[in-house]
This record gives C-alpha cells, structure tokens and sequence, in this order.
C-alpha cells in the first residue's frame, strides 16, 4: 500500500473511522429488520475507506456533499453517533432535528452540507461551494461525493464546465460501486468515466476505493493542489456496496451473484485488509484493534438505546424552518 | 422626485446591495458586457469587475446549483434567469434543493440568493418565452415570491430580497423595463408581506399582481367615470402573502376581481380568491372572480396572444356586471 498519513495515530485514527462507519450501518440494519426504524436506508457497508481515505485529508473548514448514501461521509466528516441515530430515528435530537432522516443526515458544523436524496442533486451545491471559496479568497476545498449512477446525470456537465473554467477548488469524487440501483454500471455507461472529466480539462484519476491508504495518499495530494488554486479534479473511486441499493433489497442474485458478494467480502474487504496491515507493519497489535472494535461496538449501542428513549419532535416544529428568519 | 425606469431601478438596487455588501454578486448567462439582453445590468461588470458579475455558460440548471451552494456557505448570489419559461430547467435546483435545505437541515443551512426572472406576454415571443410562471414557484413551501408593479416597488423589492435569508424569486414583467415611475434618490427598502392600496375605492376591489396593476388602475380609472369605485391593491410579495390587507379591503367593498398574468386555472387568483371566500364570506355581495391568463399556450400571432391576457376593458366589463348584482359564470 502507499504511504500516506505517517503515523500510528493517524492510521489508528482512520481504522477507527472505518470501523465506526461499519458499526453504525450494522446498528442502522437491525434497527430497519426490527422494525424500529421508520423508512428505509442506504448501506454504505464496504465503501468505508473512500469516505475516510478522502474525510482524513480534509479540515473543518473544508466542506463535503453527500449522497443517499450518506452515513459513511457524515461520520468520516466527524459527526458523532447519538446525533445520528436520533436522526435515523427522526427524534428531536438528530442532527437535523428529525427532520432530514437517513437521507438528509448531516453534522453541518463539521462542513458536511448535506446528504442529497437527488441522484447527482449536489454537484451544483459543491460546485457553488467551491465558486464561493474562489471569490471570497479563502483556501478551502470542496468535496462532491456521488455514485456511478450520477455520472447520468446532466447536471455533472454543466458545473465541470464552470468548475474548470473557472478553475475552482472542487474535488469530484465518484464512488463506482458497479451498480446503478439495481442495473450494472456497465450497462448505463457508455465509454470511460474519467475521460468524461478529461473532456473538459479536468485532471481524472483512478484509484482502488478498498485501499485507505491509496485513497488517502491521493486525497491529500489533490487537496493541496486545489488549495493552491490547481482545480478541478476528478477521481473515480473503485469500491462496492456489500448490502442492496437499499436495506429492502434482499434477494438481488437478478442483478448480482452472490459468489461476486463473496469474492469483494472475503477478499478485498477495506477493514480487513487495513487491519492486516496495521499488524504486520507493527503498528497496532490484533488485541488492540479488538479491543477498539469491542469499544466502537459499546458506543454504537448505547447511542441507539439513547436514541430509542430519546423524545420526537414535539408538533409545532412541523411548520417551523420552513424559512429563515 | 426623480422618474426612472422599471430596468434602471433594478440596476441601481443591485449596485447598492453589491457596495454595502462584498458577499453579493451577480451570475448569469449575458450578465457582464452584455448587461442581459434587455440592458438591465448595463455598467455593473464595469464598476464590480468580471469576478462579482460572473457571464456563465448556457446552463441553467448548472449555474442555478451554483449559486445555491454558494449561498449555503456564505455568499449572497444574485442570479439572473435570462426568462421565466426557463424555470422549468432550473425547478430541481430551486424546488429540491434550495427551497428545502433549511427545512432538511433542521434549521442549520440558509440559502440566501436571489433569482430573478421575467414574466408576461404580448411581446410576440410565442410559447416559450413569454409565461407567467409564478404560482409554481410559489407553491413550493420555502420559497419567497416578490412581484414588482413598478420601478418604485422593482428597487425596494430587490433590495429586501438580497437581504432575506432566504431563496427569492423575483418576476419582473419583461414589458415594463422601460417605464418610468417616481423612484426617491435616498435609500429604502419595501418590506415582504406588505400589500400596497394603490388607490382608494368603495365599490369593488381590484387585486392585482405585476404589470397587472397597471391593468386594474386603467380599469378603476375608466369605472370611476361611470359612478363605480375601485380600489386597486398590490399584494407586492405572493409569499409572503399579506392577507389582512386584502380581506380589510375586501369586507370594505364587498366585491373583489383577481387579476394575475399566470395561467387561471390551479393559479395565483384561485389561491387568492380562496382565501378571501374562506375567510370572507358573510362580508362578499357576489362571487369573487378570477382573472389570469387563458389556459392556452401563449400563440404568437398579435391577433391571438393579445385574447389571452387579462386587459382593462375585461376587467371594467366584469366589475360593472359585479357592481349590478349579475351572477358571473364565467370560467
């Protein structure tokens, strides 16, 4: 793997997310198969390493667009637990109040502007973002996270084209995790991903979304360079969901074997595969990272139990937030 | 005082903003050198400079998004929608997106830009650029709907908006760029959800929106002479509504005619004539009457577009038959 963060903490630091992100979409899973959930949700189980390789290269300051699939980004970005399963529970202490949902779930004060439950509804807000960074003269970056499904969309196009004209400090980020919904990438795309950014002069990368390390390495290179004013950037992350498009999605062997399920599980898994490294390089001992796990796992139960106790809503915040005052 | 043009009003509200405050700016397509097609924007990129007036590609949807995303970190974009018809190319950007991040949020992202757009028909531009897209927007809960009837209300109107907290849209009749009207060289700013009585009446009162103001006061000025008082009043902003003005005015006179460029049917005037009959109804000596456009496409021949819309002529014709007790049928 590629050097990146240099030291223990930092890669202890980025475990701990990855396992945290694992933790909390297991919790999130039990909560809809007993029904204690309301609606449904995206797992983001298996593309844990892009959401921290890219999250770690960020500051607060720096600021991320998420997706449907958001709960990996919002706790890559430094939201905590109990917030979100408030939020996942639509209780009055979410992150948003009860009022966004799985779909919506954001810790704003870390720079997260949201989860966008538009396929490809965000580009234009990152973008915006970005734009808003370049005319104040201020040095931060702009992340868009979306899926190979919104590569479909038009909008992408459009604000590629602004972003590099105007050379703005956005960093596009395409989590391939081969699946449209329930249709094969290969199926909705013609051609390449990345010469569709290299069409408009934006540098494109591709990279192993199930290696930490690569993702980060990456992430912190380009983050810089758009800081420096070397923007767009465009990298298409190589990844795959372990669940369906949605916790719902059960029997799914019409669009996917369960011998490919397998194969990406058992043989390219992002924690597993992190994990071996951090003990063989001598960074971390197996008892260690347990112990880590067993900890993540103890307050990922006790912030479900917070939120299942906690209260709603009360009814006359129906109407408000509706406008700002 | 001094008369200007409805286009120069707009321009001077923009200029101010943009020099009180450094997070303001201006996009869109046209906007810099160009100065939009109809010169309402002249001489701004030359005192703000290409950075704050941004000329963009011919993207809608894309620079709409833009400007959503810039205002939610901190910026005060004004955008400028070359037409209202290209609404429809922007409504996931303005509907999905900036209408409901407060709301998705809980209270914690704002979205405070401005889009300006036109309205109105009769300028022999056909069906796709001469609609009256308001009640759309207006809708769609989080949204603000601001309605200039003049170079006076166009300047104060705009200059609340890029105050407001909130995404505006702001629909400037397209025909009225060059009419002039009494505009204070002193600062002010006209408050949201404050309607306007343009003039006083005891008979029937003349709701009107936009250029449809100037209908209705060429009406009230027409029945004036036959006996019959009018009063005419602006809502100003469609959100938010100033209902209390409009049912005071309407328990004065008994007889209310709503007149607004959109199309009639699921519009402006039925949201409005609704409320009034809800909450009037034992004050009302006769139906309330809806006048907005016909529920056609807008045709480009003069011979045709010109039936489509609400006219002076139309409204004394239904305000006299109001007045004489006739019960009016009309769809």
């Amino acid at each position: 793997m590629t050097d990146a963060r240099t030291n223990s903490e930092d890669y202890l630091r980025m475990y701990r997310q990855m396992v945290r992100i694992r933790t909390f979409e297991d919790n999130a899973n039990q909560l809809y198969l007993s029904a204690k959930m309301p609606g449904l949700t995206h797992m983001y189980s298996g593309e844990e390493a892009v959401a921290v390789g890219i999250c770690e290269a960020l500051t607060d300051s720096d600021r991320i667009t998420s997706t449907h699939r958001g709960h990996g980004h919002c706790v890559a970005k430094g939201a905590e637990f109990r917030e979100m399963f408030c939020e996942l529970l639509g209780k009055a202490e979410g992150y948003c109040r009860g009022k966004g949902g799985s779909m919506h779930i954001a810790d704003q004060s870390h720079g997260n502007l949201g989860a966008n439950a538009i396929v490809g509804g965000s580009m234009g807000i990152a973008t915006g973002s970005a734009l808003r960074a370049k005319l104040a003269g201020s040095d931060d970056v702009t992340v868009c996270f979306f899926g190979d499904g919104a590569t479909a969309q038009g909008l992408w196009y459009e604000v590629m084209n602004m972003a590099a004209l105007w050379k703005l400090p956005v960093i596009y980020a395409c989590e391939n995790n081969g699946y449209s919904e329930y249709t094969k990438t290969e199926e909705i795309a013609a051609g390449s991903i990345t010469a569709r950014a290299e069409a408009f002069g934006i540098e494109a990368h591709r990279v192993d979304g199930q290696d930490v390390l690569a993702v980060n390495a990456l992430a912190r290179d380009l983050v810089a360079r758009a800081r420096r004013g070397e923007g767009p950037f465009f990298v298409e992350l190589e990844t795959y969901r372990y669940h369906g498009h949605h916790v719902g999605d059960i029997n799914r062997e019409y669009y996917r074997s369960k011998e490919e399920e397998r194969d990406w599980k058992e043989n390219r898994d992002p924690i597993l595969r992190f994990r071996g490294w951090l003990v063989a390089e001598g960074i971390a001992a197996e008892a260690e990272l347990e112990a880590m796990t067993a900890e993540i796992a103890e307050d990922a139960a006790a912030a479900v139990a917070y939120a299942e106790a906690a209260a709603y809503p009360p009814a006359h915040e129906v109407d408000m937030h509706v406008f700002a005052d | 005082m001094r008369e200007i043009t409805l286009s120069r009003a707009v321009n001077e509200a923009i200029a101010e903003e943009m020099r009180r405050d450094p997070r303001v700016f201006l996009m869109g397509e046209d906007v810099a050198e160009a100065g939009t097609p109809f010169k309402v924007l002249s001489g701004l990129v030359e005192e703000f400079g290409p950075e704050r007036v941004l000329d963009t590609p011919i993207s809608e949807p894309g620079f709409v998004g833009l400007a959503v995303g810039a205002a939610m970190t901190g910026a005060r974009p004004v955008v400028d929608l070359m037409f209202g018809d290209f609404l429809y190319l922007v409504m996931d950007q303005l509907c999905n997106q900036a209408a409901k991040q407060h709301y998705m949020s809980g209270g914690k992202l704002t979205v405070p830009m401005v889009l300006r757009t036109n309205l109105g028909a009769t300028r022999r531009s056909a069906a796709q650029h001469s609609q009256s897209l308001q009640a759309l927007v207006a809708h769609i809960p989080g949204l603000k709907v601001a309605m200039p009837s003049s170079a006076y209300e166009a300047k104060g109107l705009m200059k609340t908006a890029i105050r407001d907290e909130n995404p505006v849209v702001i629909f400037e009749d397209k025909l009225m760029y060059q009419d002039k009207a009494p505009v204070p060289e002193a600062e002010y700013l006209i408050p949201f959800g404050a309607a306007h009585i343009k003039r006083p009446g005891r008979d029937v009162t003349l709701i009107a929106t936009s250029s449809m103001v100037q209908v209705a006061e060429a009406a009230a000025g027409t029945l004036a002479h036959e006996g019959i008082e009018a009063e005419v009043v602006d809502p100003r902003t469609l959100v938010p509504l100033d209902e209390a003005t409009l049912l005071e005015s309407v328990k004065r006179t008994s007889r209310a005619i709503v007149i607004d460029e959109g199309h009639q049917s699921y519009g402006v005037t039925a949201e409005i004539a609704s409320r009034l009959t809800e909450k009037a109804f034992y004050h009302l000596d006769a139906p309330v009457v809806r006048m907005g456009a016909m529920d056609v496409p807008v045709p480009f021949s003069p011979a045709l577009e010109d039936l489509t819309v609400p006219t002076p002529g139309g409204v004394v014709e239904t305000a006299r038959r109001l007045c004489a007790g006739e019960l009016i049928h009309a769809a």
